[in-house]
């Protein structure tokens, strides 16, 4: 097991990225995993958008979230009714703990032991399984890499392939030692293997919890976008079914689901659409013979309506999960989904995570970035992310006289020696006479000029001054 | 204050003001009207693609033809739907070439360790198709219940070449599903997979190994 991976969600030390960072990078089979991955999901997501306007198809994506967003208090008011008018229970949870508290009161209204889980990347948030473990409920993951993930005791790597860093090796060990199948690297078998232990857990579990890609408020329906089937599974088979999800995913019309499934599945894995896709408007009627007595939804809230607030960083909310900026990012490809140390990784990660943790914690993320722009480049409803890096990189050196704090721990990467040297750089810019001397003066003393400049020579030569300045050299030239 | 309030709130007094909405021109999703032969020759390449198996049929030879499907996987039974004509007509058939047919008309409750362990393949009608991406459309109801195109290892369903859409935009707006939609509806393309082991595909995770159309024309 590398470095990178011992570490577990609930213990994890954000701040820590650059010695996880460091491991990755050093880590071969790390290096190996996720640089074979992405080539293969960029090139799959090239493929799948031929013959599409990909362009005009991006910009309607953009103005579907948009347009959802600017509606988004009468969206989800909207929402509620028509999921109460169809039978299905709706609850609002300001952050995960109330979140989570919310499942367990539901859990426990039915004496529910067993909880079986489709993927959730908000119950990922919220620290779900964690929190009802402790409760006395067992959560079990049935999405293949969330299993395997969980039972490694780990957390995803990438939020649409949870166990990306793994290989088919390490998964037989696991598998073998977790839960007795033989050693083997015949993926058909491992696959086998699961689908008998998760069938038996999917037919005694009390309570199934899933998370949502898209829930459509004029039809009151809560959509999920599988490979698997344990999705539907989940969502079908025990009597009473939770789901989670973001305030930000509800759109008006199904019309506007047409438009962002066509992006979704093609930036995630460059599939047309996948195996399932699963839309419930509604628990079991007293006619039919299968599906969960009781449905339920959790609108989680968790930081998202502080990132309303600002006209820049709401763009943040147009996310709709697919990891492309993830597969294209090559700070990610190199170090790896666990080196960020947050449920989301990745580029989206570094936009999303400094509103959940603040910006103290997550100071590294910002600049954890070579804003080369590929992720905005892929983003299928174009979220504008190295924009929004910059802004949280400024964000988090600026002092409070020039913004008002838009983000926890805003600030909080400010050194006053650094925020003088920049004041004297712009004076000096400023002034023509003193920049002259200031340059004239810095050419001349030349010699003395250190040969390290912290982080940034680590790396890098650092550049030497010329013996004469510009100003100089255009004088003797007589111009 | 509860949490509901709370959260509207915040989203309605929002200190950046009001957002302006934009326009959504949709036309993008709007693909050339396709021939029936070209939205059937593009709905079995995808589907295909994606490890599903289409049988071309006549009204006539689609029992035949299943009767084949079925033999050669040596299923020992066959799931069917109790009211629809598919269920009615083998049922009536009196064919000795199928096996034995069941009938999903019990809650789930009652049977549901038989419907997990010992139900060899399933059939299903449709509510149509998408050709550009290789999609049923499929809304289960009491005579076709949710687990039915999930639980048996082999899923066969019956699609019209008539009623075959260009894309999800045009099926969902040509069935009006902003009237309401059922309790659950589902597009199926292709049977259960997964990639997560170092992405290498292996079929069945979950649902059926295999998804077998016999398409109508």
């Amino acid at each position: 097991m590398s470095e990178t991976a011992e570490h577990t969600g609930h213990h994890i030390d954000v701040k820590e990225f650059h010695p996880r960072a460091q491991a990755a990078i050093h880590d071969p089979k790390i290096r190996k995993n996720f640089r074979s991955a992405m080539d293969g999901l960029m090139s799959k997501r090239k493929t799948a958008f031929e013959g599409w306007d990909l362009e005009t198809l991006r910009d309607l994506g953009a103005n579907v979230r948009l347009r959802a967003l600017a509606n988004l208090p009468d969206l989800l008011e909207q929402l509620e009714k028509k999921l109460i008018e169809n039978g299905i229970r709706v609850h609002w949870a300001v952050d995960g703990d109330e979140a989570c508290r919310i499942v367990r009161d539901i859990c426990k209204a039915r004496d529910a032991k067993t909880v079986i889980k489709g993927k959730s990347m908000v119950s990922e948030e919220m620290e779900l399984n964690h929190y009802l473990e402790e409760q006395g409920i067992e959560a079990l993951e049935s999405d293949l890499g969330e299993y395997i993930v969980q039972l490694a005791d780990e957390t995803p790597s990438h939020i649409i392939m949870p166990a990306i860093h793994k290989n088919t090796g390490e998964i037989s060990q696991l598998l073998h030692e977790k839960t007795g199948t033989d050693l083997s690297n015949d993926v058909e078998y491992l696959t086998a293997s699961a689908r008998l232990q998760l069938r038996e857990k999917f037919m005694n579990a009390d309570v199934g919890v899933s998370g949502v890609n898209f829930a459509v408020a004029e039809t009151g329906t809560l959509c999920l976008v599988e490979n698997e089937g344990n999705g539907r599974m989940t969502t079908t088979v025990p009597k009473c079914h939770i789901a989670v999800t973001g305030i930000e995913k509800v759109v008006p019309s199904m019309e506007d689901v047409s438009a962002l499934l066509a992006l979704l599945t093609r930036s995630a894995t460059g599939q047309h659409i996948t195996t399932y896709f699963n839309m419930i408007s509604g628990p079991r009627k007293a006619e039919e013979l299968d599906g969960p007595e009781e449905v339920h939804l959790v609108l989680v809230d968790n930081g998202r309506s502080s990132i309303y607030q600002d006209d820049e960083l709401l763009d943040t909310l147009r996310c709709i999960r697919c990891g492309a900026c993830m597969n294209h990012c090559p700070v990610y490809t190199r170090v790896g989904g666990h080196a960020y140390g947050t449920t989301y990784p990745g580029p989206i990660g570094k936009i999303l995570m400094p509103h959940l943790i603040g910006l103290d914690e997550g100071r590294h993320l910002p600049s954890a970035s070579s804003l080369c722009g590929a992720c905005g480049e892929v983003c299928p409803v174009k979220i504008p992310i190295p924009d929004l890096l910059v802004r949280l990189r400024q964000e988090s050196v600026d002092g409070d006289k020039l913004h008002p704090a838009k983000v926890r721990g805003h600030g909080a990467k400010r050194s006053s020696m650094e925020a003088m040297i920049w004041k004297g750089w712009a004076w000096m810019h400023a002034s023509p006479g003193i920049y002259r001397f200031g340059t004239g003066a810095a050419s001349k003393f030349r010699a003395l000029q250190p040969s390290k400049a912290g982080a940034w020579t680590d790396y890098r030569t650092p550049p030497k001054l010329a013996a004469k300045t510009l100003h100089q050299r255009m004088k003797e030239r007589g111009q | 204050m509860s949490s509901r309030e709370t959260i509207l709130q915040r989203l309605r007094n929002r200190t950046g003001g009001e957002l302006t909405v934009p326009e959504c021109d949709f036309s993008v999703l709007v693909r050339d009207d396709w021939s029936t032969k070209e939205r059937i020759e593009r709905f079995e390449k995808m589907i295909e693609s994606v490890h599903g198996e289409v049988h071309h049929c006549t009204e006539d030879m689609w029992m035949e033809r299943l009767a084949e499907v079925l033999n050669t996987r040596g299923a020992r039974n066959l799931l069917i739907p109790k009211q629809h004509e598919i269920g009615q007509s083998l049922r009536t058939a009196g064919r000795n070439d199928l096996p034995e047919l069941l009938i999903y008309d019990e809650p789930i409750e009652s049977w549901q360790s038989h419907l997990f362990n010992e139900v060899d393949a399933s059939i299903t009608s449709t509510r149509g198709g998408i050709a550009e991406t290789g999609s049923l459309i499929l809304w289960p109801n009491e005579d076709e219940p949710r687990l039915m195109s999930l639980v048996p290892p082999v899923h066969i369903a019956v699609l019209r070449a008539a009623e075959l859409y260009t894309t999800f935009h045009e099926a969902m707006k040509a069935q009006n599903w902003a009237a309401g939609m059922p309790t659950n509806a589902l597009l199926i393309s292709g049977p259960s997979k997964t990639a997560d082991i170092e992405q290498t595909l292996a079929y069945g995770v979950h649902g059926p190994k295999e998804l077998i159309v016999l398409i109508i024309e």
